[in-house]
């Protein structure tokens, strides 16, 4: 086990990784630049001054406006340009590509849940395919935690009641350590989990061998059938479901707001926050008969239906 | 015959029902002395617990109530009242030539509130403690947590108020006390650096206590201001949350700053470098240091563009604090150096506060927080400047004004040697931090992978010599009293108005009213330094 | 009638001195204030942005007519005060003292009027931790609703604390220290943090009771 007994440097797992790397590494060389001279000319002022020994003490001066404005000004400006790469990796990590795999994460005290488009679920152990985008969409069933991949340079905070995003590309196979970086309670140290990437054939192979009867679509028709939805949705008591992921829905408060994830669970769970402008608020909250994996079944099966003419969702 | 010192009356009583501002000052040395080792026992046992990978001496439990108890105390009852109380109450009156504090009544009355808030803390300790971190996140603070969070909470929220109230104290006395001649580019740059402090303490501080409150309220009553459930938005607790701590940690490093400025000059005998680019440079960290909040949230769940904008003002806060460091070093030029321990510890300061600083900006910096944060570097980065830079100067406030407070002087072979031992240990304990945050390890974890092992026994390794270090002036300085030769008016040739008078001061700090005809800092040949 | 032995506080020299430090304090004293109710009313508006419809269920439910009466109260309480201030300066004894005990007196009515308010909220299930059966339907509105009690709670303390002072300085203005210099001072400290609180409720009566009804 001692095998990295002293290990200076966290693994790559990405081409995002390694450009954070490089990024933190170029932001050291240029603090040691306006650092070093710092603590040089500590010391060879404190030797060089010392009580008792001869110096040139005269024309002491008392401020120097041209040195003082450029060492505000120089580091200011390196900063900046730091800055700058640093806010282009940032906006790269926090915009996913419209073609990821899409993965849910529900987290709870102290465990991590993971549902996959094709129905298979796992707990702390999360397998993806190497070389293709994966956007997590991540939700919390109680407190703050925060989904954190060392290998891959990345985390993001998963709330309560609101929908947080992550998403990465991993480059080589094998597992790695999966945290939760924000303190949670008792077991924050215990809610750890395993990433495992595979190459896209044994991904194949893995989501056959795991692989339920139902994908995540169809689990989420089943809830959409067994609770009833249909019985309003499908009748024209209350909006029609199709085509309903995207579009502009116009409210009651006579605002307008877009049919995303957020806007889908909101529905489900909080439904009097946004009345469809036309029908009345006769929809119950299904916070209590529904978990959030279970919403975002039916999430998922909302966004897979077709707009059709008829507006019938079947 | 002069008048007797502040020390001269005898009893408790007179310690108790003081409104002179040196005794207030030193209670609050004793009792921030008192707070500071309550928190250091629970840093040994948080240090020895991670000595070892499994958690075999502390439960889960037991470590995250050691963690919230150390930083509880830590931040509210030791650094923020340190060198604002202490220092702040003893040198403000005197350095500005005041006969005392504004309010004097007021200022006896902040110190009763520290003492009450912090009993109230330890009484919550005594029931067993709270499990939330010393941050309160919501929703774990108000409906998962199963201490005592209200107690805390309480005994926070009054401590608060003898901040505020000292914050007053100090800003009213700098603006309508100064001594004739005593104008703003004539003060001692503590007096800008607490003046500075003592704004954000009037304007932070309140909307800590609200805050608080409301977490209280919501913890007794459901309010649900918090709650997601009713609509409340936990997010918004960790804006107004940062909205005061982040400035808080200005509370804390800019009065080290100030005491800094007056050790590297009395320790030259040369008047500072730049003496107005360092003044305003304390107003413009109060000022720009409300402002940069969101940097603590990165990764919560704030917009992206939010999240640009506070990364870029957190690079605009560096630049005041980058201009003190490059201002110390210049002074020190044809300086006329005597290397006594205060001195050392300004050095101590200096270097710990420029590894805490430029290890800040790499977590303003966006794509380097997505890794670094809620890790052992954010832990590192913040102990660098909060513990090894504030202590360090609070270390050397104590070094340098122990003689005029006691009227002792101490050994400074002792002195040197616990700087020394202070930026050893300091660094061998959180250097190896860094390390590890950047390898992953993310904080309040009590067990940990076995592969940061190494790393975590260096840093406790090393936190054995920090805390030798931080107990070594506990008995030098105490056994100054009885044994310390007494000390002169000017022990170290310093400029400034508090060595014009004896060690320690008369009651009423001068004998007849002062009028300053002299710059600060004036050590230039012809400078006279006559006693008032 | 000024005395003569009268001298300033201990570390002032001078009674301007004195005065200028005791108004720089109340200053920053009140400005603490306006951070702390600033933060509340900022929450307080957000949700309103955030959950307009729960909000507008809560503050339907709200007894403005009271709330109204109790604005009226308390501005007039404030211009009591300034009254009276004015008649420290003219040296009017009698005119000061009953300005004061006005003022109280009205703040005490506004304590009454908000007691009531809250009996009928309690009666009608809106207390937060004592509603088990709430008429609120959305959770936003309990939300709302809470966040009124509290910050009402709060203003309601700081008039019980401005009516204590008050007072206190009713009893302590016997005739014959009436003008002395430190008694008006007090005066003046207390008139400032009347109308902090008095400014706080022209605040909080729109944010909670006017906006959206």
């Amino acid at each position: 086990m001692n095998e990295h007994f002293l290990r200076l440097w966290p693994v790559q797992g990405s081409d995002y990784a390694v450009s954070v790397d490089w990024l933190v590494i170029g932001f050291t060389g240029m603090m040691a630049l306006f650092v070093v001279p710092v603590f040089v000319a500590l010391w060879m002022f404190i030797w060089r001054y010392r009580r008792g020994r001869e110096a040139n003490r005269d024309h002491r001066a008392q401020s120097n406006l041209p040195i003082e404005l450029a060492w505000i000004i120089l580091p200011f400006i390196g900063s900046l340009v730091i800055f700058l790469f640093s806010a282009r990796l940032f906006f790269f990590a926090r915009t996913p590509p419209a073609d990821a795999l899409e993965i849910q994460v529900t987290a709870r005290q102290w465990m991590w849940k993971f549902q996959h488009q094709g129905g298979q679920r796992e707990i702390n152990t999360l397998h993806v395919p190497a070389r293709r985008p994966v956007k997590l969409t991540m939700i919390s069933e109680d407190v703050i935690h925060s989904l954190f991949f060392p290998s891959l340079r990345i985390k993001q905070d998963v709330l309560p009641q609101r929908y947080s995003m992550l998403w990465f590309q991993a480059e080589h196979s094998g597992t790695y350590q999966v945290y939760c970086a924000e303190y949670c309670g008792t077991d924050h140290a215990a809610m750890l989990a395993r990433l495992v990437v595979l190459d896209p054939g044994d991904y194949q192979h893995w989501l056959q061998d795991n692989g339920s009867a139902a994908d995540l679509i169809s689990q989420g028709e089943t809830l959409y059938r067994q609770y009833g939805c249909g019985s309003c949705h499908d009748s024209g008591n209350a909006p029609p479901l199709a085509g309903v992921f995207n579009r502009t829905v116009r409210l009651a408060d006579g605002g307008q707001v877009v049919a995303d994830d957020a806007y889908l669970r909101d529905s489900i769970v909080l439904p009097q926050k946004h009345l469809v402008t036309g029908y009345l608020p006769i929809m119950p909250t299904y916070s209590n008969l529904l978990d959030e994996e279970a919403v975002q079944r039916l999430v998922a099966y909302l966004r897979s239906l077709p707009a059709t003419a008829s507006g019938d969702p079947k | 015959m002069s008048a007797p010192s502040y020390l001269h009356q005898q009893g408790l009583l007179s310690w108790f029902l003081t409104l002179d501002h040196k005794r207030i000052a030193v209670l609050y040395m004793v009792t921030v002395t008192f707070f500071f080792f309550a928190g250091g026992l629970a840093a040994t046992l948080i240090r020895i617990e991670l000595v070892t990978p499994q958690g075999d001496l502390l439960t889960a439990d037991g470590y995250n109530r050691a963690f919230t108890l150390h930083g509880v105390i830590m931040v509210w009852f030791f650094l923020i009242p340190s060198i604002p109380s202490v220092f702040g109450n003893f040198l403000v009156p005197i350095m500005i030539g005041a006969r005392d504090m504004a309010f004097p009544r007021l200022n006896l009355f902040s110190w009763y509130l520290l003492l009450g808030g912090g009993l109230f803390t330890l009484l919550a300790l005594l029931l067993g403690g709270v499990d939330t971190g010393w941050t309160f996140y919501t929703p774990l603070s108000t409906m998962f947590s199963n201490g005592h969070v209200v107690a805390v909470i309480c005994g926070v929220f009054i401590a608060g108020f003898s901040s505020i109230f000292t914050g007053i104290n100090i800003i009213v006395t700098v603006h309508t006390l100064r001594a004739p001649g005593m104008t703003w580019m004539r003060l001692p740059l503590f007096i800008w650096a607490i003046y500075a402090t003592s704004i954000i303490l009037v304007l932070a501080t309140p909307v800590l206590a609200i805050t608080l409150l409301l977490v209280a309220a919501e913890h007794l009553f459901n309010v649900g201001v918090f709650d997601p459930r009713l609509g409340g938005d936990p997010l918004l607790f960790q804006h107004l949350f940062w909205f005061y701590s982040h400035p808080a940690v200005y509370i804390m490093i800019l009065p080290a700053m100030g005491v800094v400025s007056e050790l590297i000059t009395a320790a030259g005998h040369k008047r500072i470098f730049g003496y107005r680019f360092v003044a305003w440079s304390s107003v413009a960290i109060a000022v720009i240091g409300f402002l940069v909040w969101g940097h603590h949230m990165f990764v919560a769940g704030q917009s992206m563009y939010a999240s640009l904008v506070f990364s870029l003002l957190s690079f605009l806060v560096s630049i005041p604090s980058a201009i003190k460091a490059y201002n110390w070093s210049a002074t020190l030029y044809k300086s006329d150096l005597t290397l006594h321990a205060p001195f050392l510890f300004a050095l101590t300061f200096i270097g710990l506060f420029i590894i805490g600083g430029v290890t800040g900006l790499f977590l303003a910096l966006l794509a380097a927080d997505l890794h670094a944060h809620d890790t052992y570097f954010v832990v590192a980065h913040f102990h660098y400047i909060m513990v090894g830079a504030a202590v360090a100067g609070y270390f050397g406030a104590l070094h340098f004004w122990w003689p005029k407070i006691t009227g002792r002087l101490y050994s400074q072979l002792w002195g040197k040697i616990t700087a020394v031992l202070v930026f050893c240990g300091f660094n061998l304990t959180f250097f190896p931090q860094f390390l590890l945050g950047y390898l992953g390890m993310p904080r309040r974890y009590h067990a940990y992978d076995p592969d940061f092992q190494f790393l975590n026994v260096l840093s406790s390794a090393g936190a054995s010599i920090l805390a030798l270090a931080y107990v070594l002036p506990f008995f030098y300085l105490l056994g100054s009293l009885r044994w310390g030769e007494r000390a002169p008016m000017n022990p170290w040739e310093a400029a400034g108005l508090e060595w014009r008078v004896p060690s320690p001061p008369p009651l009423h700090n001068f004998e007849e009213p002062v009028t300053v005809d002299f710059e600060a800092y004036d050590y230039s040949p012809e400078a006279r330094r006559d006693p008032v | 009638m000024i005395r003569s032995d009268e001298k300033p506080a201990e570390p002032f020299v001078a009674w301007a001195q004195q005065r200028e430090a005791a108004r720089l304090g109340i200053w920053l004293f009140l400005a603490t204030e306006a951070m702390m109710f600033g933060s509340l009313i900022m929450v307080a508006w957000l949700y309103r942005l955030q959950h307009p419809d729960g909000v507008a269920e809560a503050v339907a439910g709200l007894h403005w007519q009271l709330a109204t009466a109790n604005t009226f109260m308390l501005l007039t309480s404030s211009l009591l005060m300034t009254l009276a201030l004015a008649a420290s300066e003219q040296g009017n004894a009698l005119r000061l003292r009953r300005c004061l005990l006005g003022a109280a007196l009205l703040g005490v009515l506004f304590l009454a009027c908000k007691g009531v308010e809250y009996g009928l909220e309690y009666r009608e299930g809106l207390l937060p931790g004592f509603a088990e059966d709430s008429p609120l339907h959305l959770p936003s509105a309990h939300l709302f609703m809470n966040l009124y009690f509290i910050a009402t709670a709060l203003h309601a303390v700081h008039v019980l604390v401005a009516v204590g002072l008050g007072l206190w300085l009713y009893m302590r203005l016997a005739p014959d220290n009436l003008s002395a210099r430190g008694t008006r001072t007090r005066l003046e400290m207390v008139t400032l943090y009347w109308h902090l609180v008095d400014g706080i409720w022209i605040l909080l009566f729109p944010t909670l009771y006017l906006v959206g009804r």
